[in-house]
């Protein structure tokens, strides 16, 4: 009975995961704990809905400062739940916390360096500017993504519209995805992430300790026909858009400047692309 | 037939129980572990496997070398090896039982282990590596059983057990083929990412498999009155030193390819290893040991005086197990994660927890071990009296 059930809710998460532009499978999963998630699941994309054939995203490095940066990664970290582990712990609500080890921590979007961003393009005569500038890196939502690959139970996916989705209550936490990953995008949570969120949002999903997460290129807010939320705050300097149109705002970019990419040698075709 | 497995000596039973006491520590830490996370391990962002998959890949080695034993005996009718055979499998058995527990106390949720099965994914080679595993492990507890209850009875085994023996031999290969292609299919890995690390794999379990066997046969030959032949140990012995030398040889063709190629994304993993990367240099020490320990088992084992001393040879093989278990567990770990594929260096040591969950293990397998040697001793020791 159960083993049935089970099937035929996979086939309806699957189908939909696959079908449909919006982000179904998040609430579909969210919706069978109590974590904080969005319970309104839709089988077929909301009325307003952004859609792509392939969601890409255009860094302008010009652009990035130390505070952009800085706006980019909280307004992220804040509206995803992700926990800081610097965050003092509320020792009335989770008594008897455990220290923090800074290496375990949890990050969707953080500011690296030039040559840890990109280090087989590293160069001893590289301009100074760039080697200063704080770059961005998150998942790349790669068309070949190793992690898919890996993930033993198809708990990571990649949506038909190129996102690479997880499901949070799926993840057995193995692991292989983060050893898959040629980017560093995924993080695990090596405990209870609850106590290090100051301010829990209400419309997504907290994670429970043991399983994996990253960027999901705010699938719950595409779908609603709004903008990701590390693009709102970048003062023009992240763009998210369809890469297969070529009127969209990334292809424009990418028209009329030269951009790179991460590792592009080893083929997983990142969709993240970078201004020079 | 299992009721041999009741009736011990006080040293049998002393023996178990300070295994019990051991399994029960590190059953503590795991209670631990489950309850607040792989926070208690040593495990990072960067470095995502730790300890219990660097001994589930030593461990898988040891699990494949049993068809050291197998090959010659079913497939070449080499008679030396008929009584110690059975050591083979059923060290097999105990080797797999230890892998798919550290598999599962690996896992961040390890009560959804069975997703595995229940959303198949096909590109996975994880998925793969259950299947080999399994097929394994029951493979070996129905050949070994089997045969020997076809020994006590004093009969041929079953004509069935035959197919499924020499089914065995392609499964003894694949559980390591496939283990080594969870690391080398992977993209962004360098250390990992060589067409060699299959074939390294199954040159050091075919070294480590038959050194444990060598060590256990002493052992069996100390405590019970069955004895497993100085002649099988010697050839044994042979396997280990050819198998070995294969090993080194193919860690040298990956120093050629790497540092003359001078593709700095392998480099980097290599000279973490062994001198040490941005001041990092916690691996050092044990690459140099492990690289020695092999060089002079090999030279032990290659002089015929040396491998032939009934003194030496227990000393040898320690020397090679802790040699091979070095560079097999720490350095295939520490030398895929550092530097991250942000060219971070983040260290990594196992805690003191990761260490008792992973003893315990190696206890429970001792326990498993110990119950099937005196299952095939006694009845070994009942068929010759």
């Amino acid at each position: 009975m159960m083993k049935k059930s089970r099937r035929s809710f996979l086939k309806v998460a699957a189908v939909s995961a696959i079908g449909i532009g919006a982000a179904p499978a998040i609430s579909l999963s969210s919706s069978s704990t109590n974590s904080h998630g969005s319970s309104h699941a839709a089988k077929s994309p909301n009325k307003g809905a952004k859609t792509a054939k392939r969601w890409g995203m255009v860094i302008d490095t010009s652009k990035l400062t130390e505070e952009v940066v800085e706006h980019i990664v909280e307004a992220c970290h804040k509206a995803h739940n992700v926990p800081d582990f610097n965050h003092e712990v509320d020792e009335g609500k989770y008594p008897k916390t455990r220290p923090v080890n800074h290496k375990q921590e949890v990050k969707w979007i953080w500011e690296e360096h030039f040559h840890n961003a990109f280090p087989d393009k590293e160069d001893e005569f590289l301009a100074d500017k760039f080697k200063h500038l704080p770059f961005l890196v998150t998942c790349n939502h790669c068309i070949n993504a190793p992690c898919v690959k890996a993930c033993p139970t198809q708990a990571t996916f990649k949506r038909e519209d190129g996102i690479v989705l997880m499901d949070f209550h799926r993840c057995i936490g193995c692991r292989f995805c983060m050893a898959a990953c040629p980017f560093g995008a995924r993080s695990f949570n090596f405990r209870d992430p609850r106590p290090f969120i100051a301010e829990t949002n209400p419309d997504f999903p907290t994670r429970s300790k043991g399983v994996v997460e990253k960027c999901n290129l705010c699938a719950e807010r595409l779908a609603k026909g709004e903008q990701p939320y590390c693009v709102e705050v970048s003062k023009g300097a992240i763009v998210v858009g369809d890469l297969e149109d070529p009127e969209s705002e990334p292809r424009k970019l990418l028209d009329k400047n030269y951009a790179i990419r991460r590792k592009q040698a080893l083929g997983t075709e990142p969709s993240v692309y970078y201004i020079m | 037939m299992l009721e041999i497995a009741i009736k011990g000596s006080k040293k049998y039973w002393i023996w178990l129980a300070i295994l019990a006491v051991i399994m029960t520590a590190g059953v503590i830490a795991y209670i631990d572990q489950f309850l607040n996370g792989l926070m208690t391990t040593g495990m990072s962002r960067d470095v995502s496997w730790g300890f219990y998959i660097a001994n589930f890949t030593y461990l898988v080695g040891v699990a494949a070398g049993g068809v050291m034993v197998v090959i010659p005996f079913y497939l070449h009718d080499y008679e030396k090896f008929h009584r110690i055979t059975i050591l083979g499998e059923f060290l097999a058995v105990a080797a797999l039982v230890m892998c798919l527990l550290l598999i599962i106390v690996d896992l961040g949720q390890p009560i959804r282990a069975l997703n595995v099965m229940l959303y198949p994914s096909l590109k996975s080679i994880l998925f793969y590596d259950m299947l080999v595993l399994q097929g394994y492990l029951f493979l070996n507890i129905i050949i070994g059983w089997k045969v020997l209850e076809a020994e006590r009875n004093q009969v041929k085994p079953p004509a069935w057990t035959y197919p499924l023996i020499y089914l065995s031999i392609p499964f003894a290969i694949g559980i390591h083929t496939v283990t080594a292609y969870l690391y080398c299919g992977l993209p962004g890995r360098g250390f990992w990412l060589t067409a060699i690390l299959a074939p390294r794999f199954l040159a050091s379990a075919f070294a480590a498999g038959p050194a444990v066997l060598i060590l256990l046969c002493y052992v069996v030959k100390k405590f019970t009155k069955f004895d497993p032949g100085w002649e099988a140990m010697q050839t044994l012995s042979k396997i280990v030193c050819y198998a070995l030398i294969a090993n080194v040889f193919f860690f040298f063709c990956e120093i050629f390819v790497v540092y003359y190629s001078n593709i700095p994304g392998h480099i980097s993993h290599i000279d973490y290893l062994f001198f040490g990367l941005h001041g990092h240099n916690a691996m050092v020490p044990w690459m140099w040991t492990s690289l020695s320990l092999m060089f002079i088992g090999i030279t032990l084992l290659i002089v015929p005086w040396l491998r032939n001393n009934k003194f030496l040879l227990p000393f040898t093989c320690i020397m090679i197990i802790a040699g091979t278990w070095i560079d097999k567990s720490l350095g295939m770990i520490a030398g895929g994660f550092v530097p991250s594929p942000l060219h971070h260096v983040t260290e990594y040591a196992p805690t003191l927890k990761e260490g008792m969950i992973t003893l315990g293990i190696y206890a429970l397998g001792l326990i498993i071990l110990t119950v099937l040697y005196k299952l095939a001793t006694t009845v070994k020791e009942e068929v010759r009296g």
